[in-house]
């Protein structure tokens, strides 16, 4: 059991930062706090995907004195890396497009709260 | 923003650390490499020195620096250097993004494929650089503070 | 009304870090995705990367070379988006001239 706990720890953190950004997400009235909570859901996701890439007693990928001849016991994962590089990116994007929606929407409304705008769109 | 910040400090450390910002950026971009680093990397930090200034200086400073109307062609010619990487491949009998073909004499093919990442990374630095500082651009555009 | 969400949100916590004891520990090597072959009998794609890829491009950084060598067509279509969000917003947000009084 405690053998259990040692070896997923790193889980539970990242099941941690998907409630709160599921929290933020559903809960919050303000519509700016829903993009962040979203950015923060999308945090978790990219560490999961990092943490499942590490070998005990290994190094970073990047070949220092061995060129030719790497063991690949020496060297982490480095596939989950290279796909996370697009996610991040097109997180940015993602946020960029939804700040842009929000500024739309309030000089239009007025207002950034969800039951207002709601009330206001009738 | 229109009118610059007031406080000597702002506007005199702004301007110090900037070319500083910028220098380590193209160190990242050109280092993809031999450390981690690369063109997203890079670029990112391209975009942090020029919102930098933008936030500390004066409208009509800022534009001296980099202008906003750059935004969206320096964008497009980022992506068309990596498109064009690919079509010199293409067009000479390979698959599209073949690095094997580039035409610069004197060079094994391994080398070639470290030349071609590099044209590469350039590619998506410039694009990423010019993109964010466009949306921060677009974002602000009937501030008036 | 608001308890109800609470409780999913608390639900889906509880069902997750259940799934999540099935997984793999932190750093396993005997785990599927660290071996050189896989079990049916091909070869794993990141054992692959890690043996070729100073041969194949004379580049010390395995990261750099799987997107910009290996997946450079991924790397294609995720500049294209990022192009994309920026005309986007410039779409969004630019001020006409003068249609100040024009009405959709």
């Amino acid at each position: 059991m405690f053998e259990l706990i040692i070896g997923h720890y790193d889980y539970l953190f990242i099941v941690v930062l998907i409630t709160i950004g599921l929290y933020g997400m559903i809960i919050k009235k303000n519509l700016v706090k829903k993009v962040i909570g979203m950015s923060i859901f999308q945090s978790a996701i990219i560490l999961f995907y990092i943490s499942s890439a590490v070998k005990s007693d290994a190094t970073v990928p990047i070949l220092v004195d061995e060129l030719s001849t790497a063991e690949v016991i020496t060297y982490i994962n480095p596939l989950p890396h290279a796909l996370m590089l697009t996610a991040i990116v097109v997180g940015v994007a993602t946020v960029g497009v939804a700040f842009a929606l929000l500024v739309l929407i309030y000089k239009r409304y007025n207002t950034l709260d969800e039951k207002e705008l709601i009330e206001r769109m009738k | 923003m229109k009118h610059g910040s007031t406080s000597p400090i702002i506007l005199l450390l702004s301007r110090v650390i900037s070319p500083y910002i910028m220098l380590f950026g193209m160190y990242v971009i050109f280092h993809g490499h031999y450390s981690p680093g690369g063109g997203f990397q890079g670029g990112a930090m391209l975009a942090a020195s020029i919102i930098l200034l933008r936030i500390a200086l004066e409208e009509k400073v800022h534009q001296m620096h980099f202008n906003s109307k750059l935004g969206i062609p320096l964008g497009a010619l980022g992506v068309l250097i990596f498109f064009g990487v690919g079509l010199i491949s293409l067009l000479l009998g390979g698959y599209f993004l073949d690095y094997k073909l580039l035409p610069i004499p004197g060079y094994t093919p391994a080398d070639l494929h470290s030349f071609g990442i590099l044209f590469i990374e350039l590619g998506i630095g410039l694009a990423v650089m010019s993109v964010l500082v466009s949306i921060y651009d677009n974002l602000l555009e009937d501030d008036d503070v | 009304m608001k308890i109800f969400s609470y409780l999913a949100l608390l639900s889906l916590a509880a069902l997750l870090i259940y799934a999540a004891m099935d997984l793999p520990s932190k750093g396993d090597t005997k785990a599927l995705t660290n071996q050189e072959v896989s079990l049916t009998g091909s070869q794993v794609a990141s054992s692959y990367y890690i043996k070729r890829s100073y041969t194949d491009a004379n580049t010390p950084n395995i990261v750099t070379t799987i997107i910009a060598d290996y997946r450079a067509f991924d790397t294609l279509g995720e500049e294209v988006v990022i192009f994309a969000a920026g005309i986007i917003c410039y779409l969004l947000l630019r001020r006409e001239k003068k249609s100040e009084t024009r009405k959709h």
